[in-house]
């Protein structure tokens, strides 16, 4: 089941490639299919998921590489728990999304949705994998279809970001690997769960410089400061659908990076290293919040609020409780939905007004009411509005790490009230005011693939502020084994 | 055993020579520009591989010609190597062949290269190696000068004067071996180093310090690789291509054989010694390769210093000395595999392209997936498998070489492995520059072309062995360690 979500996409990008030059445009059909099958496959793994069950579900394993003489076995090993469920239901959900916001595209088309796909793959696959090897394998794939994304559909200094993205992420991960290697290699398996079970107690090198060897990966990839630069850039000269994931599954990994490698193998070390990562958060969530104020372009803006909102990942992870950890990898999925939404309005506007700058647009509500209103819900579910997801996510990391972090979480609630300014500043700029003479013609969101891509977000958005207990459910099966490392042994 | 049963042995070798022999007496008995070169060549290989086969199938081994040369996995793992390189430069080159007057000289001085590396390989003894390694090396002098061009005569007196210093230096080593431990033969030397003698450390030293200078000259490591940039770029791309590969290939053969059979692999005082200094030139080539790799321009150039990088990485195979793992042997062996197909892939793609474009700057290979998608794809594949990133051959080369590293269990390896990754995201900037180049800039010039028939089945013989190693590497990484294990001190 899993590995058909994983080769859907794959398939389809295969497909996309080898269409006929003149029948182009039908590889947006095909993306729209297989991320539609793949989103399909989505739902049914989380739907019949049974949280109430310990350990991996629909698990496909088999070995991939074990050579006669011992010494380098790695397996293809992928299957859900209640922490990648969620996280491959907002991939396939983005995945559709993205495909459905790039139907304009018209340059290089087969090559595009073919990336697209790919790039949905390499995805599933970090969220999927079980085993280290196989999990940095996946993590790599993704650096390419990203890469040409940005280099080849991307506005603006599009191949300096594209490449900055790429080094910021090859550097991270390099150290990566050298930290999996040395606990691989020291515990003689790569296998996730059976690292788990026996957190190394020693290897060749000090275990903290192994944590942080592999936590760079991850903090680069949230990301947090300082690491952070390579985010704004990106997003700001990649296209639309690009940012959308991006924002929207990419920054995730960083964060299910943490949650399924580093704490549970190396508990001690993030136990020790604990207000290390509360600071960093802390200081992540104000830095960014105070520099999103300043933004004066709609997309930068919108990808500063994510290092801001990020840092509440991190903060609820720095706690290293049932509830801080629940609300982390709750966050993850609410602000993949809200920021994949922000997102894919900021995409609209700017194929209207063609300008990203804040301060030239004025009184758009009158022209686009329905986009405005989205926006508007994008945004109070960005700001932690009550009813809508947003503010459950934040509030349980808040109630997690309170105990555990006073002062870093008193830094996050202040970041939501600077939330809250740049996000309703933004909205009062480009939406209220007099009406500019200039913006007349355009017209609202009138096509049907704009009207899925933001009504599916929506519903999501408003569902899970509801009923939270639709994801958190999951969640808590999954983050519970997690939290039970660190509440049974420090 | 009698003479034939010897000459047996080195059966591959005798074909290979003694068909370079046919393949000039050809020349003068069939009629002028009209003699089948090419397919004699290829039969002429193919009977090698034949009897090299046969070797493996059969089970031939052990020692022949009073211990001088050695029948062994190892051995015929490279001789099939050099064979499956020597074919695709045949057939790679069958059109640029066809300009130059001196065909039959071309193609036999091809096979006394494969022939006398392959009786490198074989080599147990140090006159026989010394032999064979200046046989290949004259022929590979002549190759570069062949065209008779100012740039290649060039190319090919740098080649030849640096050749000749290597060799002094390797032959003074080679005096301080037989000096010390009084054998040529690579028994002799181990049964003196294994037993013990501490007092001789010095003069050993000197010894193998000498000998890698030589060696180093072969595998293009820093600081003895000065002539690679110069003749990369002066001499004629075919035999570039060929000399990339395949000399590499024969210097990391010998230096296997040498230093794990001849000096004890782990097994003695000595071992730590060597490989701490392959361990330093790995980081040298990596640091010096990679860094000068940035800047250039030329394409030929840029190969040229990725070869030095690529050579620093393969190194860390030989630093990976552990005792009773063949890992870093059959890392080196399994790296150098994937090596010969992608970089041949990549060499062969540049020749059919500026074959076209008429020029070998960078700049000019803009837009050229427009122009030829096939050869823009089949580079940048390449250059991915270069990089490393998956599902090429080279990801896996890449990480089973770090692994074998981090296995050996040194502190200092895993800060060499650490440099290594970190080398991986320089290299990854020049790379993927180049395929950017090709993939995202527009074209000067809209004219189409594809590569000759010769040429397309080469690269796609060179693609689908990097793609097929990169998903399904077990049969190859079995290969490479079953032939690793005969290096071992029985």
């Amino acid at each position: 089941m899993v590995t058909l979500f994983l080769l859907l996409p794959l398939a389809g990008a295969l497909l996309a490639l080898f269409l006929p030059r003149e029948r182009e445009l039908d590889a947006r059909w095909i993306a729209l299919l297989f991320s539609g099958l793949a989103f399909a496959v989505s739902i049914v793994i989380f739907v019949t998921f049974d949280p109430d069950q310990n350990g991996y579900q629909f698990v496909d394993q088999f070995t991939w590489i074990n050579p006669s003489g011992a010494g380098f076995e790695v397996q293809y090993f992928v299957g859900v728990d209640g922490l990648s469920a969620p996280m491959v239901l907002l991939l396939g959900l983005l995945s559709v999304v993205a495909v459905l916001v790039s139907f304009n595209i018209d340059e290089r088309v087969k090559e595009y949705f073919a990336y697209l796909l790919l790039l949905e793959t390499a995805v599933a696959g970090v969220f999927l994998s079980l085993d280290l090897i196989q999990f940095f394998l996946f993590w790599e794939l993704e650096l390419l279809p990203m890469y040409m994304l940005i280099s080849i559909w991307g506005s603006g200094r599009n191949r300096y970001s594209a490449m900055k993205f790429l080094i910021y992420t090859l550097a991270g991960s390099a150290f990566m690997l050298v930290g999996f290697l040395v606990i691989g290699v020291d515990a003689g398996t790569f296998e996730i769960s059976a690292l788990t079970e026996m957190p190394p107690q020693d290897a060749l090198i000090p275990l903290s410089l192994v944590f942080w060897a592999i936590m760079i990966a991850f903090l680069v990839k949230l990301p947090v400061f300082p690491v952070h630069t390579w985010l704004p850039d990106a997003h700001t000269d990649a296209p639309t659908a690009v940012s959308v994931m991006l924002a929207g599954v990419l920054l995730k990994m960083g964060g299910y990076g943490i949650l399924r490698i580093a704490l549970p193998i190396l508990p001690e070390q993030a136990h020790d290293f604990r207000f290390v990562l509360a600071a960093i958060a802390g200081f992540s969530v104000l830095y960014g919040a105070v520099i999103t104020l300043q933004q004066r372009d709609l997309k930068r803006l919108i990808a500063y609020s994510s290092v801001s909102h990020m840092g509440y990942v991190l903060l609820g992870i720095a706690a290293l409780g049932a509830v801080g950890l629940s609300g982390a990898a709750l966050q993850m999925f609410t602000h993949g939905t809200i920021t994949g939404l922000l997102f894919v309005m900021v995409g609209l506007i700017y194929e209207r007004t063609h300008t990203r700058d804040i301060t030239s647009m004025s009184g758009l509500m009158h022209r686009m009411p329905l986009i405005g209103t989205v926006m508007l819900i994008a945004g109070l579910a960005s700001l932690g509005l009550p009813g809508l997801s947003g503010f459950v996510a934040e509030l349980t990391i808040f109630l997690g790490a309170f105990d555990a972090h006073p002062a870093a979480t008193i830094a996050g609630i202040f970041g939501v009230v600077l939330a809250a300014g740049y996000i309703l500043w933004m909205v009062q700029r480009i939406f209220h005011g007099p009406a500019d003479e200039k913006w007349a013609d355009l017209k609202d969101a009138n096509c049907w693939w704009e009207h899925v891509a933001m009504g599916s977000l929506v519903v999501v958005i408003v569902a899970i502020g509801i009923f939270p207990g639709i994801i958190t459910d999951s969640i808590e099966s999954g983050i519970a084994p997690i939290a039970q490392i660190f509440e049974a042994n420090l | 055993m009698t003479g034939w049963e010897q000459v047996y042995h080195i059966g591959p070798a005798v074909t290979l020579l003694g068909g370079a022999g046919v393949v000039l007496l050809a020349d003068m008995i069939l009629p002028r520009g009209r003699a089948p070169f090419a397919l004699l060549t290829l039969l002429v290989l193919a009977l090698a591989a034949g009897w090299a086969i046969w070797h493996a199938n059969t089970g031939t081994t052990g020692p022949s010609f009073d211990g001088a040369v050695v029948t062994d996995r190892f051995a015929l793992f490279f001789i099939f190597l050099f064979i499956a390189a020597t074919a695709a430069v045949t057939i790679a080159s069958t059109d640029w062949v066809k300009k130059l007057d001196l065909s039959a000289e071309y193609y036999a001085l091809l096979l006394v290269a494969a022939g006398s590396m392959s009786l490198l390989v074989q080599g147990n003894d140090l006159i026989l190696i010394f032999v064979a390694l200046e046989t290949t090396a004259l022929v590979q002098y002549v190759l570069v000068g062949l065209t008779r061009r100012d740039r290649s005569a060039e190319a090919g007196i740098k080649y030849l004067i640096s050749g000749a210093v290597a060799a002094g230096l390797m032959i003074y080593g080679f005096a301080f071996l037989f000096g010390t431990t009084g054998a040529t033969s690579l028994d002799g030397i181990a049964s003196f180093v294994q037993a013990g003698h501490e007092e001789a450390r010095l003069p050993l030293t000197l010894g193998f310090v000498l000998v890698a200078a030589g060696f180093g000259f072969k595998m293009a490591l820093v600081p003895f690789h000065g002539w690679a940039p110069d003749v990369y770029q002066g001499g004629p791309t075919p035999i570039i291509s060929f000399l990339s590969v395949a000399s590499k290939a024969g210097g990391f053969a010998i230096a296997l054989r040498l230093f794990y059979t001849g000096l004890g692999g782990s097994e003695t005082f000595i071992s730590e010694d060597w490989a701490m200094m392959f361990g330093v030139l790995a980081v040298a080539s990596m640091l010096f390769g990679n860094i000068a790799a940035l800047v250039q321009t030329d394409l030929r150039r840029l190969l040229g210093y990725s070869s030095i990088a690529q050579a620093g990485n393969i190194a860390i195979g030989l630093a990976a000395v552990s005792t009773g793992s063949t890992l870093g042997p059959s890392g080196v062996m399994f790296f150098l595999a994937t090596y010969v197909a992608t970089n041949l892939g990549a060499f062969f793609a540049v020749i059919a392209i500026s074959q076209r474009i008429g020029s070998y700057e960078i700049g000019d290979y803009a837009g050229l997936i427009r122009r030829s998608p096939m050869l823009a794809a089949i580079l940048m594949l390449c250059l991915l498998s270069l990089t490393g990133i998956p599902p090429t051959a080279g990801f896996i080369a890449k990480i089973y070489i770090f692994n074998s590293a981090v296995q050996a269990g040194e502190q200092w390896l895993i800060v060499l492995v650490a440099v290594a990754v970190v080398n991986t995201a320089v290299s990854a900037y020049y790379y993927l520059r180049l395929a950017r180049t090709m993939i995202v800039d527009d074209a000067k010039d809209e004219m189409t072309f594809r590569p000759t028939l010769s040429m397309q089945v080469v690269l796609v013989f060179a693609a689908v062995t990097v793609i097929f190693v990169g998903l399904v590497p077990a049969p190859l990484i079995s290969a490479a360690q079953r032939a690793a294990e005969t290096l071992q001190i029985q």
